[in-house]
Order: structure tokens, then sequence, then C-alpha cells
């Protein structure tokens, strides 16, 4: 079976009006199809480059990005991705930001609107249809920008940090809700999230990124039981907090590191 | 479980009561500041008035309420003041409606290439610091005395304006709404439709409100100059026979009728943004 994303040897460097820098270095990554893969690491280690390069959205300097077998070179429907925040337009309706991605596509018929309308009601906003954004709590507008993404059926899901703007109880909620919409759809998922906790309860694989470039530092594999149960049982499984701790440690003697590094370069 | 239902209800009516004495409060406070307001400007019109008759002012110069009054209203009668408020009118409607439409164009042709708006950019400034108004005997010989002429004055003044206003607020619309679009590999033109101009609304809204004012300038000054019909052309006639009253009066007119159409404007914004 082809691999949901195949990331080989890929660089990526960024250019500002000051200079350029390298952001990602030799980044070799695979998943599997319904995997469910997060990303943690520290602010600026091209955590957001990451899922930009596989989302189509940046092109790789150096290397090759694959989703399904076929090169990345401009966004494909293939691909959905969720941001931090909702961004529904405040000019349309719940229903119609639902429909945004169709219409882009030019896929908008009555079955796939129909799908639309399912998903809603699947995601409890079926009452919400003809609402706009601002009558609804953040809780909903992320959920509606699950719809959003999903209206347009993508195998592999991008999700940057989607539930870090939303308070711990809807968080929680949420991250239940995705984690089963995923697991019920068949998706491939990769999560990118400040969130250790967050990231063990919700994911098969869990990779550690390294900054300064960015590159891949470690991976934990999740133990089955972890997998299995949902995230807010998951973190109630023997063995959550050991690997919580084996996480964070790595995290720590990461950033010991970084220090050392400016202590050394004299920064 | 009575007790209770009798609880809420105090509760209720507690609320209620404090909403009663709350919106009372507040016609309480709208009725003092209406009042104020006409006492002041019946106050100053009857000063006015007054002024006028004693010859304590200059009556050929700043004339009195009563007599612009009565020469407003003979000249309504014998139909010979509609006729002028209703080109002017006409003229400042086709002018800002064109230099917000044409404006608005403008701005959506320099977002469609970034390249064309680094080029135009310091032409652009330039014709905005411009007193447009200079361009009248120009547009005059162009256009001919008429008014395709007043039109072209009105619309001299609104359009560069309008036109950076505009790109402005589309150059500024949210990068994440625009990555939505992006993310679905939507075109220059499906961004430019379902994200940049709706995201803009609210300003190009806005441009409308301020070029009410601006086309009332425009067309003013383009009937100075060419006109033989026209508010601006009351203005001048009085002007030059030295019926100060006639001058006043159109003044009067302009005022009335330049407040309804901003209110007109400021109504259909709200009509627009109830949704925002």
């Amino acid at each position: 079976m082809e691999a949901a994303v195949h990331m080989q040897d890929v660089t990526y460097v960024y250019v500002t009006e000051r200079g350029a820098t390298l952001a990602l270095e030799h980044i070799d990554l695979t998943v599997q199809p319904g995997q469910f893969v997060s990303l943690v690491g520290p602010s600026g280690c091209g955590k957001t480059t990451l899922l930009s390069l596989i989302a189509g959205l940046l092109q790789p300097t150096r290397g090759e990005v694959q989703v399904g077998g076929n090169k990345i070179v401009k966004p494909s429907p293939q691909v959905g991705y969720m941001l931090q925040h909702d961004y529904l337009f405040p000019w349309k309706s719940i229903l119609d930001n639902g429909l945004t991605g169709l219409r882009l596509l030019n896929r908008l018929t009555p079955d796939t609107r129909r799908y639309t309308q399912h998903l809603l009601h699947e995601m409890g906003l079926g009452h919400c249809e003809s609402l706009y954004p601002q009558q609804l709590s953040g809780g909903m507008r992320q959920r509606a920008a699950l719809v959003r993404t999903l209206a347009t059926e993508p195998d592999l899901l991008l999700l940057d940090e989607p539930f870090s703007a939303l308070d711990y109880q809807t968080k929680l909620q949420l991250e239940d809700l995705v984690s089963e919409t995923l697991k019920t759809h068949c998706k491939t998922a990769i999560l990118v999230t400040h969130d250790i906790s967050e990231a063990i309860a919700m994911s098969d694989r869990v990779i550690v990124l390294d900054r300064d470039p960015g590159t891949i530092r470690k991976e934990f594999a999740v133990p089955d039981a972890m997998r299995r149960a949902i995230p807010f049982a998951a973190r109630e499984v023997a063995g959550f907090h050991e690997l919580f701790n084996e996480i964070w440690n790595e995290l720590l003697v990461m950033n010991g590191e970084a220090e050392k590094d400016g202590e050394a370069t004299g920064q | 479980m009575a007790k209770q239902l009798d609880n809420n209800q105090t509760v209720l009516s507690l609320a209620d009561q404090v909403y009663t004495s709350y919106r009372q409060r507040k016609r309480n406070e709208q009725t003092r500041v209406l009042t104020v307001q006409l006492v002041t400007l019946t106050f100053l019109l009857s000063l006015w008035e007054v002024a006028g008759r004693n010859a304590w002012i200059d009556v050929l110069l700043f004339s009195y309420p009563s007599k612009i009054g009565t020469l407003l209203l003979d000249k309504l009668i014998d139909g010979t003041l509609l006729p002028h408020v209703g080109i002017t009118v006409a003229e400042t409607i086709a002018g800002f409606l064109l230099g917000t439409l044409c404006g608005t164009a403008m701005a959506a042709l320099l977002w469609w290439s970034p390249f064309l708006a680094k080029v135009l950019d310091p032409f652009i400034v330039v014709m905005n610091s411009m007193p447009k108004v200079a361009l009248g005997p120009l547009l005059i010989v162009g256009l001919g005395p008429g008014m395709p002429s007043i039109i072209a004055m009105t619309l001299a003044v609104t359009v560069i304006i309008t036109t950076l206003v505009v790109f402005n607020s589309f150059k500024e619309v949210d990068p994440n709404y625009v990555l939505v679009v992006r993310l679905y590999g939507g075109s220059r033109a499906s961004l430019f439709t379902s994200v940049i101009l709706p995201a803009s609304l609210p300003t190009i809204i806005s441009t409308l409100k301020v070029n009410v004012g601006l086309s009332w300038i425009g067309v003013i000054v383009g009937e100075f100059l060419v006109s033989k019909q026209g508010l601006g052309y009351l203005i001048i006639y009085g002007f030059q026979v030295f019926n100060f009253t006639l001058v006043i009066g159109s003044l009067a007119i302009i005022a009335i009728v330049a407040t309804c159409m901003y209110q007109a404007v400021s109504y259909l914004e709200k009509l627009l943004m109830r949704r925002r």
C-alpha cells in the first residue's frame, strides 16, 4: 500500500528581506494510511513549515514530498488543513462556510451538499446551518471549520494546533470528537501541538523536532492500549505518565543543549 | 414547587423592573438632548431673525430666516426651485456612485497585478495630492459646458481617494482568509470574489459615505464654473445679482439634501452590515 505521506530528505530555506534561514534540514518522514502522527517541539522548530510543505503551500528547497504516491507541487484536494483559529468567513452562514471548499473546487452538487449537512449534524451543528460564525462559541466554530475541512473528503488531515485557542473543557471534548471522526472516516492525520499529553492521547506516533535548523530528533511509539482508547480515556491508561515524562525530558535536554550552544557561540 | 414558581416570577419581574427603569432613563436622556437641540436651533434662528429685522446685521449680506423662507416658498410654488434641486442631486448621486465604482475597479486592478501597483504608486500619490478642482478648466473645454463636465469633476474629486482607501483594505484582508482559499487551490478570480471583496465591503460602504461629501464639493464647484442649472448655479447667480437671500437659501437646501443622502447611505450600511 502507498504511504499516505512520504517526505524524502526535505530541506527548506526560508527567505525574508533580512536574509535566508535554514528552517528544516534532512527531514525523512513516512506516515502510513490511517495513522495519526503528532509533531511536538520548541517554537521555531519548523512545525508549521513542515505542514505547509505537505499541504503544497511551500515548495521544498531540496528533496521531495509525496502524498498518496503523488508528488506535491501545489495545494491538492487530497489534503485538508485545519488552522489554530477557525477563519470562518464572517459574511457567510455556517452551511455556506462548510461548502466553501466544495465551491472553490467546483464540486458543489446536491450530493456533496447533503454530505456537508450530514457532517454538520454529526458534529452537533445541525441546528446552526443558517447561523453566522459570530453567533457561535469558539468550540462550535472550530467544529464548523472541521466540517469545512472534511466536506471535500481529503484523505489526509493536517491539524495545526487546532485546539490551542480553546478553553480546556472544550479542547478535551473536541479532541475526542476529532479523534472519533477521523477514525470513522479512516483519515490519516498529522497534528502539530505544544501540548505533550494531547499529542500522546490522540496519536499513534509522537515525533519530537529539534530547532535551528528543524530536524527530526526522536520518535516515540504510543502503546496500543492508549491508541485504542479515546483521547480523554487514554490519559488514564497505565504508562501514559511515563511516556509523558520521557518526551518532557527529551524536550528539556534539547533546551539545555540549545542554551549551551548559545553560551559557546557567545550569544 | 408553588413557592419556587413564585420565586421565579419575583426574579423575572425584578429583571423586568430594572430593564424598564433602564429604558425609561435612556428615553428621558434622549428627550432632554432633543429638547435642548430644538431650543438651541429655535433660539439661533430667532436671534438671526430679530437681528435682521432690526438691522443689527447687514441684511444685504446675511438676510434673515423669514425672508429666505418666503423666497424659497415662492420659488417652490412657481416651480423654478425643484428642477435645480433635482439636477444637482442627480449629478451628485451619479458622481458618487461612479466615483465609488471606478475607484473600486481601479483598486481591483491594482490588487490583481502587484507589479502594476508598484509601478503606479508614485503617480497615484501625485494625483492624490493635487487639488482636483484645478482640473475644472480642462474638463470644461474637453467635455463641453454641461452635465458631463460636472460629473467628470465629481469623479476626479472622488476616484483617487476611493482607489487608495479600497486598495489598502484589499491588501489588509486577513492573510489567513486568503490561506483558506489557497488551500483549495482557488484561482485569483475566485479569491477576489469569495474573500477580498466581501471582506472589504465595510470599507467600500464607508468610502461611499465619504464620497457623498466629496461629490457635493465636485458638483457645486462644477456648477459654479459651467452650468445653467442646479444649486451651485443658483448660488453663483445670487452672488452675481447680489441676492444673498438666494445664496443662503440654496445653502440651506444643500445642507438638508446632503444630510438626507448621508442618512440614506448610513441606512444602506446598516442594512448590508446587519450580519457582521
